[in-house]
């Protein structure tokens, strides 16, 4: 099972509305995975000297705060924590690679959930509404957002194992459907010096599409080479700093549909999450095609 | 005509009130607000009409016998599947395995259906005014599906006795799926349907394919294959 859906505000006046109008596809989304939810928000764009981390620590009362100033005066670099449930929204103007050694070293504890100049991540077991409450995401504004419900088939139920998954700077995917060969291309990458957090198949997906970025593809190729290497059943839908991407498996018997306004551009499992948008009942309606990338905002 | 809410009473609602035959037989209803909710107006077993204003979710029309089911936008994940008699006609595009082992009456899409349109049918009539995608009339054994604009790849895999017309192209034909003459009583059939389902079409221009038969019994030339 599991629930995906993805929000993209072509009209740049409903950005205030963004966290009010994607709660009910969340939502609707409940019956297909109840275990656990995640949302990536996609708003407040740092300076381009700066970093935003998405950190998140299984204690409720872990003290983002003193560990923002001992990364301040261990790097000597500006950093600023907001604290958001279990998770920490972390800004800094040092190196990317630095933060996490550094994180690594003296917080192994702490999980980096993304990062990028805009993209932010929150996931949490529990009931999604639940979870899109706690993360005080319905008055939130943004350009898009993409989102997973989720019900666990490959792995267990916690926070680590829910989607979304980073895929590398302000990148990140979830996932419908379970992957047959996630176990041989774990060990593949591992070669290339990728790490795991979790024995889920989504993140060998999502680590996949990291490595394949890194050695320099752009999007388009990184999921057009994972449409050949990538086994098993999945609609993805993709997080991008720009918009969002959709790609189904060959036989795409995932189910997927997408609907575009002059105002908005979404994609969902089922059509019910998607009808809750105002204009929806005017919308272009299609099934994606199997093996064919759409992308929104960015190429 | 009798309007239902599904906003207000759900599908539960919608569905008791089509379903109690007594008072539902003949009569006209519209819903409204289906808000691409699953299940909508399955399992009619009487003469009505029904028109559901807006798009709909899974299994619309599913198991229906009799019922004319009207639906103005897009139908989700099987419509009309296992439909015995009556008709369902969507006015935009449908998702996978529309009529999906429907046994009889007839489906109309407007616009184009997804993958596996037509799997399996069992004597239904579907005509599609748009496109189909892979894998459409796959073990298809009877009825007819007319594909007014093009069909995707591996159409009519493993059919049986369905009898399929494709005005446009066709990415690829599945196993034992073949172009076949089109004589003149396939010419009238497919007149006749196409004006049942009001859609416009020249039969002339249509192509048709069907089983080349050879799947029927085991043939120890094809043991490597297995």
């Amino acid at each position: 099972m599991c629930g995906i859906v993805g929000l993209y505000l072509k009209n740049a006046e409903l950005q205030s509305q963004l966290g009010s109008m994607f709660k009910p596809m969340l939502v609707e989304m409940s019956s297909r995975g109840p275990d656990s939810a995640g949302v990536a928000i996609y708003r407040n764009p740092v300076e381009s000297s700066q970093i935003k981390f998405s950190l998140a620590h299984s204690n409720p009362g872990f003290l983002w705060e003193t560990l923002g100033t001992n990364l301040s005066a261990s790097l000597n670099c500006e950093v600023s924590t907001s604290t958001v449930a279990s998770h920490c929204i972390l800004i800094t103007d040092a190196a990317e690679t630095e933060v996490i050694s550094w994180l690594q070293t003296n917080y192994p504890e702490v999980r980096i959930v993304g990062s990028g100049k805009s993209i932010e991540i929150f996931k949490e077991v529990g009931p999604p509404e639940m979870v899109y409450e706690q993360f005080d995401l319905e008055k939130a504004s943004g350009t898009h957002m993409i989102g997973h419900t989720r019900m666990a088939t490959e792995s267990a139920v916690t926070t680590a194992g829910s989607h979304p998954f980073a895929t590398g700077a302000d990148l990140c995917l979830v996932h419908n459907g379970s992957l047959s060969n996630h176990n041989l291309l774990r060990v593949k990458l591992e070669h290339e010096g990728i790490t795991f957090q979790t024995e889920n198949d989504t993140e060998v997906a999502a680590a996949y599409m990291t490595w394949k970025i890194r050695s320099g593809a752009t999007l388009r190729q990184a999921l057009e080479d994972g449409i050949n290497e990538l086994d098993g059943f999945y609609t993805f839908c993709i997080g991008t700093q720009d918009g969002f991407a959709v790609v189904r498996d060959p036989i795409a018997c995932k189910h997927a549909v997408m609907a575009e306004t002059d105002d908005w551009v979404a994609m969902a499992t089922e059509f019910r999450a998607i009808a809750h948008l105002p204009g929806s009942d005017q919308a272009k309606i299609w099934e994606p095609e199997p093996s064919t990338i759409y992308i929104w905002g960015e190429q | 005509m009798d309007i239902l809410d599904l906003k207000e009473v759900g599908v539960r609602g919608v569905n008791s009130v089509l379903h109690d035959l007594e008072l539902s037989r003949n009569k006209s209803y519209r819903i409204d607000n289906p808000m691409g909710q699953h299940a909508i107006a399955c399992g009619l077993d009487a003469q009505m009409q029904v028109q559901i204003e807006g798009h709909v979710g899974f299994y619309c029309g599913g198991m229906n016998q009799q019922a004319e089911i009207m639906i103005k936008g897009h139908a989700g994940v099987g419509v009309a599947e296992n439909m015995m008699s009556g008709i369902v006609h969507v006015s935009g595009n449908a998702s996978e395995s529309a009529g999906a082992t429907a046994h009889g009456g007839l489906l109309v899409i407007e616009g184009d259906a997804s993958s596996r349109c037509g799997i399996s049918m069992k004597g239904v009539d579907i005509v599609v005014g748009g496109s189909v995608g892979h894998m459409s009339a796959f073990m298809a054994q009877s009825g007819n599906l007319v594909i007014c604009g093009d069909a995707g790849d591996a159409l009519g895999d493993s059919i049986y006795e369905a009898i399929l017309y494709v005005r446009g192209e066709v990415a690829s034909l599945g196993a034992d799926c073949i172009e076949k003459e089109m004589r003149a009583e396939h010419m009238l059939k497919l007149k006749e349907i196409l004006e049942i389902s009001s859609l416009k079409a020249d039969p002339t221009e249509f192509r048709r394919y069907g089983s080349a038969r050879t799947l029927y019994n085991f043939d120890i030339d094809n043991a490597d294959a297995y």
